[in-house]
């Protein structure tokens, strides 16, 4: 007898069958949209190589890709990466991690790389609280919400357009999903790994069990229907007034386009540098 | 075409401008900084060098994200290099601990600068010793060289970088803004004449399943990237596979003790000192630059019947503790200069002070280097 095997279980490290994530969480979903997406591509692992930061996020890669993955410190997977891509520009290098991680404590190296628009594909699970941590607030956490830290709720303005800063910075390549969007996701992410240039896709992952409780908007299916409800196109947004489009999450893919890519000016400079001394 | 990586030849050369010649001559490819005086020589000699051989240097955002990805490109397996002072420094000691915990050969050039804080950027001095020992939180040990000279900024980056790929770990070159700046003769050699390592790898084909990469205090070969090893890289606690365990304590000594003592086991290679004190009553320690200015103390001691010799340590870190009993057991007096309130002392007093009268001299400002009369002085003190 045959045994079934899932389609993706190539991709999934010997021997580390359990995820961490708690019951309902929203990271499953991206680990199967990038999996799907790499295999969507033709590609195999040994074509990544995946970095990841510290919090919930960081473990979709770590350790489950059975892949080179580097599981580096708070805040500066976009930084590793950097080398990484540097010394290895043939291999894919793909962060995944969350918007703690990527835009709180390493917001710089996530403004710079983008500027540099050097080619890596960044997936930014945006659950808009630290779950790992028990809860606390989050510069994504909406003003007034009750954490951890802010018992008598935030008193900060939450940053509501992760994408918007990204494209500001110059990446070539952003799009913005909800984990009510599997499918879309792994396309855009299909699109990323094959765009020469700094590529972003930012997701709105629900975590029922800290931002869930905290804001009182339930279970995870409870926060899928709310992303469903809230999300609407780029085109759709368009038509509407800023005043409309309060609350709402604009998705899809919002910037695509060619711009210089840094590796191909560093080998440029690497040629007119050695040119210059025959 | 010429080989553009070794510049054979007898230079006159400053010091910064040697390190990084030292850097390239050691086969370093991947280099990544932020500008800080009084450093910055080397990351403007870097950045013009390296491309000519195939290399690059980045100018990062932050210190921080400098030593992220000289850690990533070391992993990707190149040879690689920071170069930074005291606040740079301060900025990348997490991710020095990282290094350390991953087991990634790189170089980290601290030309010491005025401190604490933005302290006084042109101004050498030494205080930064212990911070490269203890700078980044944990118990773990760490490789630390100090030049003292224009041609030893060559000469042992091409050691540290040497270390740091057979013992694959972090190594600091910790010059000072004097030796940094100091203009002299550097002699470097013919290409064949450089000894160069690289990294242990593992055997191509290897199943990743059965890889050791981590954990051997005989240094476990480096499963770098690229290569199919598929290699799971974590600083968090972890075995000899790589396999993350945060639930086990035995685990936890594991994983501390294998890294201080890939180190400490091999401490007999890589200590480096420069010993004359033969017949000597009276020998001065010290490091760095200010060993010029022992040297020529001590010199001129000697001519006035005086038995006065000294001890140069050139590597700080793991600390030469055997060095410094055996010539202890030989002195009556040790003068421990350095240009700092003390930051070496107790460590030195610590082995030498059953033996001998151990005291310390700090320069008569700290930021400049001893002068040779008052280390006359200290010494006819002591021997009263």
């Amino acid at each position: 007898m045959s045994e079934l095997v899932h389609p993706l279980h190539r991709f999934i490290r010997p021997s580390y069958l359990h995820t961490t994530f708690c019951p309902g969480c929203g990271n499953g979903i991206l680990v199967q949209s990038i999996l799907r997406a790499i295999d969507g591509c033709g590609m195999e692992m040994d074509d990544f190589v995946f970095v990841s930061g510290i919090g919930c996020a960081a473990w979709i890669p770590s350790p489950f890709f059975n892949a080179d993955v580097l599981h580096t410190t708070h805040g500066r997977p976009i930084a590793f990466a950097f080398g990484i891509k540097m010394g290895l520009p043939e291999k894919k290098v793909m962060v995944a991690s969350g918007d703690g991680d990527l835009v709180a404590i390493g917001g710089n190296h996530l403004i710079h790389n983008a500027r540099r628009n050097v080619e890596m594909v960044v997936i930014c699970s945006n659950n808009g609280i630290y779950g790992m941590t028990g809860g606390q607030a989050a510069p994504t956490t909406p003003m007034g919400v009750k954490t951890t830290t802010t018992p008598y709720g935030t008193v900060e303005n939450a940053f509501e357009d992760i994408s918007g800063l990204v494209i500001a910075a110059g990446a070539s390549f952003v799009a913005r999903w909800t984990t009510a969007h599997p499918r879309q996701i792994t396309n855009s992410i299909k699109k990323a790994i094959r765009k020469k240039g700094f590529s972003f896709i930012e997701v709105m992952t629900q975590c029922p069990i800290q931002f869930g409780r905290k804001t009182g908007l339930g279970s995870a299916v409870k926060m899928l229907e709310d992303y469903k409800k809230r999300s609407i196109t780029v085109k759709e947004a368009e038509k509407l007034s800023p005043e409309e489009l309060k609350g709402k999450i604009v998705v899809g893919e919002l910037v695509d386009k060619e711009k210089p890519e840094m590796l191909q000016e560093v080998n440029r400079m690497k040629q007119r540098a050695s040119g210059a001394m025959t | 075409m010429k080989d553009m990586r070794v510049l054979t030849g007898r230079n006159f050369m400053m010091g910064n401008v040697a390190c990084a010649e030292g850097a390239i001559a050691a086969g370093c490819e991947f280099a990544a900084g932020y500008p800080i005086t009084p450093a910055t020589e080397i990351a403007n000699h870097l950045a013009e060098r390296l491309p000519q051989v195939g290399g690059a240097f980045f100018q990062m955002e932050d210190e921080i994200s400098a030593i992220a990805a000289v850690i990533g490109a070391s992993w990707a397996g190149r040879k690689s290099m920071t170069v930074t002072s005291g606040p740079g420094i301060s900025l990348m000691s997490e991710n020095l601990g990282f290094a350390i915990g991953v087991e990634t050969p790189c170089v980290i050039v601290n030309v010491q600068r005025g401190a604490p804080s933005t302290g006084m950027p042109t101004i050498g001095i030494q205080g930064d010793m212990v911070q490269a020992k203890h700078g980044s939180h944990g118990d773990y040990e760490i490789i630390a060289l100090c030049p003292s000279s224009p041609q030893e900024m060559f000469d042992l980056t091409v050691v540290g970088f040497n270390y740091a790929e057979r013992y694959r770990t972090p190594v600091f070159i910790l010059s000072d803004a004097f030796v940094g700046h100091m203009r002299e003769e550097v002699t470097i050699p013919e290409c064949e004449k450089i000894k160069t390592e690289y990294r242990k790898i593992p055997e191509a084909g290897t199943d990743p399943r059965t890889l050791k990469g981590f954990l051997s205090e005989d240094v476990a070969p480096m499963p770098i990237f690229g290569r199919g090893f598929k290699a799971h890289v974590t600083s968090s606690c972890h075995d000899e596979v790589g396999k993350r365990n945060l639930i086990d304590i035995s685990a936890l000594d594991n994983y501390i003790r294998k890294l201080s003592q890939k180190i400490l086991k091999h401490q007999d290679e890589i200590t480096l000192v420069e010993p004359d004190y033969e017949g000597a009553e009276t020998v001065l320690v010290s490091y760095g630059s200010v060993a010029r200015a022992a040297a020529a103390a001590a010199s001129q001691a000697r001519k006035e019947g005086t038995p006065v010799g000294t001890l140069r340590l050139i590597t700080a870190w793991p600390f030469p503790g055997m060095e410094i009993e055996k010539m202890a057991r030989r002195a009556k007096q040790v003068i421990v200069l350095e240009n700092n309130l003390g930051q070496m002392y107790p460590y030195i007093k610590a082995e030498a002070a059953h033996f001998a009268e151990v005291s310390f001299l700090p320069p008569r400002w700290v930021g400049e280097i001893q002068d040779p009369q008052d280390i006359l002085a200290k010494i006819r003190e002591v021997s009263k």
